[in-house]
């Protein structure tokens, strides 16, 4: 599903470059002009290749990989190395984000 | 009646900005990792929002009316169109990477996790005060410009000499009796200092959704006014189409193409962000991201759709002016000469335009103040040198500082009437950020890059943009400032971008690659 998104986010960057309504002045459903018209479905467009990559291509991967803790092979650091322990008591931290009402 | 109406509405929300600095206060548990990235429990819809109110600045807003007005339907696909596609893909891509890595190890800036992964304990000496120099017009924007909005929302509300503000030919100007700028400037700064003061990044997040709500909201009121005055969205387009402005609904003679084409690596530039950077780390998880990614392209249409349309109304319903001529003080010419409803529109547009500044410029104040303290006093004196406490207080101290500096450096420029030349700075800032993100790319993808690639990478970055920008700004003899010189066509990011990731391709390739530790370090899964 990967190589899939990669094609529909290729193919949606292709058609970006509309020539075809580069000097049409043609009104779309008599309101819009339809160069703008087209470039505000590419947004809905592009809204919809990235809810597909959501559903279909998501990097489960990584969420696991960040969920596993710390890195079991040492790196020689060259300077001080990261706060690692700060990281695992924030990823328990309880949200607490919500405004307040 | 309209600038009172309008007054009130500010200093309404001015009021629940401070509210929210109080209670963000009470949520505060004191620990640096809570004020720095609110000990990453940021859910979904918080993060949409302070990342959708990060990146649209008041600066967008404003100027893609200005520049529809000018040049027409194309900033939309220009600007708009190529932001939601490529904004998305660099929070998909890159993003949820980056935060995964920050949250593994503990990562609180950009300098961090580059240190880390390219094995370079200097390069944040190096980038700082790079992110640093490219985030300070920005600051500087948005305070003038927030200074310039209250003048205009105060314009004769006071009397006296101090609030007289006279034409070149010796007529009163319809700003005066305002507020004069700098003091506009000296309330923002303080409003925005005061809610992440002493809220960090929250205060932050939590002012990003309002402002965000707000400039959504007043934004659709606005369009909805200004539409249904001028005869609906029929009514409307038919009389563009009519007018001698109807050149405005297509891109001939505006755009060329490759100019169209080469501005979609202008937004590549939110994968280099500091302050971007800052906001994703704040996610819970990883899902957090899902709803950023897929909404932020209708947000963006949301925003910009209703500017764009009212920006080439205007063309039709003011006055077409030449190509070239620019639309500046869109204020005063949208707000005293656009048609429509005035008391709903005008202290609608000021609110919505106010709110994206500040939406900005509190994340970047945080951002700098949690660079300076983790990326330089941190490394300088060691890690265990301070305790938590010390830390959260030494970036307060700092973004005070930098607050105060922002805010001398926009009263200098406001006060001798310079500060137009800032607003020039705004796309070169884009293109340096966007030239950088080559970096941040081959961090999260490509294993064979070295420290060295990344030196290269960054000094080439500098070296181009700077002969570039002299070019542009200086040796032009004083420019109009608005458009940069295109090179073959395209955008001068172009350029500085192709360097950047030739000289990281190149000089990654000559030099010892990382270690199989570094690789196996942030790289969980084969190629």
């Amino acid at each position: 599903m990967k190589k899939v998104a990669i094609v529909l986010f290729v193919i949606l960057f292709v058609a970006h470059h509309d020539f075809w309504f580069w000097d049409d002045k043609s009104l779309a459903f008599g309101v819009i002009p339809i160069g703008l018209a087209y470039h505000g479905f590419f947004s809905l467009a592009a809204a919809t290749l990235w809810l597909f990559c959501s559903l279909f291509a998501w990097p489960k991967e990584i969420e696991a990989w960040a969920d596993e803790g710390d890195d079991p092979a040492p790196v020689p650091a060259p300077a001080s190395p990261p706060q690692a322990s700060a990281s695992k008591a924030d990823a328990s931290a309880p949200n607490d984000n919500q405004p307040p009402a | 009646m309209e600038h009172l109406t309008t007054l009130l509405i500010i200093i309404g929300y001015f009021g629940v900005l401070i509210g929210l600095g109080i209670v963000s206060k009470m949520f505060f548990r004191g620990s640096s990792a809570d004020y720095f990235v609110i000990s990453r429990s940021v859910g979904s819809f918080l993060l949409l929002m302070s990342v959708f109110g990060t990146t649209m600045t008041g600066f967008a807003l404003v100027g893609s009316t200005g520049e529809a007005y000018e040049l027409g339907i194309g900033a939309y696909g220009l600007m708009a169109s190529w932001s939601g596609l490529i904004h998305s893909a660099v929070f998909f891509a890159v993003g949820i990477r980056l935060w995964a890595a920050g949250k593994k190890y503990g990562y609180v800036t950009q300098c961090e996790y580059f240190r880390d992964r390219f094995q370079a304990p200097g390069i944040a000496y190096l980038l700082f005060p790079i992110l640093v120099l490219l985030l300070i017009p920005y600051l500087l924007v948005g305070v003038i410009a927030a200074g310039r909005f209250l003048q205009a929302t105060t314009s004769g509300m006071f009397e006296g000499e101090f609030f007289e503000v006279m034409l070149p030919n010796g007529n009163p100007s319809p700003l005066s009796g305002g507020l004069p700028p700098w003091i506009g400037g000296l309330i923002i700064s303080c409003i925005v200092l005061f809610y992440i003061f002493f809220g960090g990044l929250r205060g932050a997040v939590w002012a990003n959704t309002l402002q965000t709500l707000v400039f959504m909201v007043t934004g659709v009121i606005a369009f909805y006014v200004i539409s249904t005055k001028l005869g609906g969205l029929e009514g409307a387009a038919k009389a563009l189409a009519d007018s001698p402005a109807s050149d405005r609904m297509v891109r001939e003679g505006h755009y060329g193409h490759l100019h169209f084409f080469s501005y979609f690596l202008i937004p590549l530039s939110v994968g280099m962000f500091p302050h971007l950077f800052q906001h994703w780390l704040t996610a819970k998880s990883a899902k957090t991201f899902r709803l950023t990614v897929v909404a932020h392209p209708i947000f963006i249409m949301i925003v910009w759709l209703p500017c764009i349309l009212i920006g080439i109304w205007a063309a039709a319903q003011l006055g077409s002016i030449k190509i070239g001529d620019r639309a500046r003080d869109d204020d005063q010419k949208f707000v005293h000469q656009r048609p429509g409803d005035r008391r709903c529109s005008a202290p609608c547009r000021r609110t919505r335009v106010l709110a994206a500044i500040m939406s900005s410029l509190d994340s970047q104040f945080m951002c700098l103040g949690t660079m300076f303290t983790n990326d330089i006093v941190v490394r300088l004196f060691g890690k265990d040198r301070f305790t938590d406490g010390q830390k959260v207080m030494i970036a307060r101290c700092f973004i005070v500082a930098i607050v105060a500096v922002t805010f001398g450096c926009a009263a200098y420029l406001m006060g001798g009437n310079r500060s137009n030349s800032v607003f020039a700075l705004g796309v070169w800032c884009f293109s340096g950020f966007a030239a950088l993100f080559p970096i941040t790319f081959a961090a999260v993808y490509w294993r064979r890059a070295t420290k060295w690639g990344v030196y290269a990478s960054i000094l080439v970055t500098a070296a181009v943009w700077g002969v570039l920008f002299y070019r542009d700004i200086f040796a032009a003899g004083g420019s109009d400032g608005e458009h940069e010189k295109l090179i073959f066509g395209m955008m001068p990011v172009a350029i500085i971008f192709a360097s950047s990731a030739l000289a990281m391709w190149l000089v990654s390739l000559i030099t010892k690659p990382p270690s199989d530790e570094v690789v196996a370090k942030f790289f969980p899964t084969k190629p």
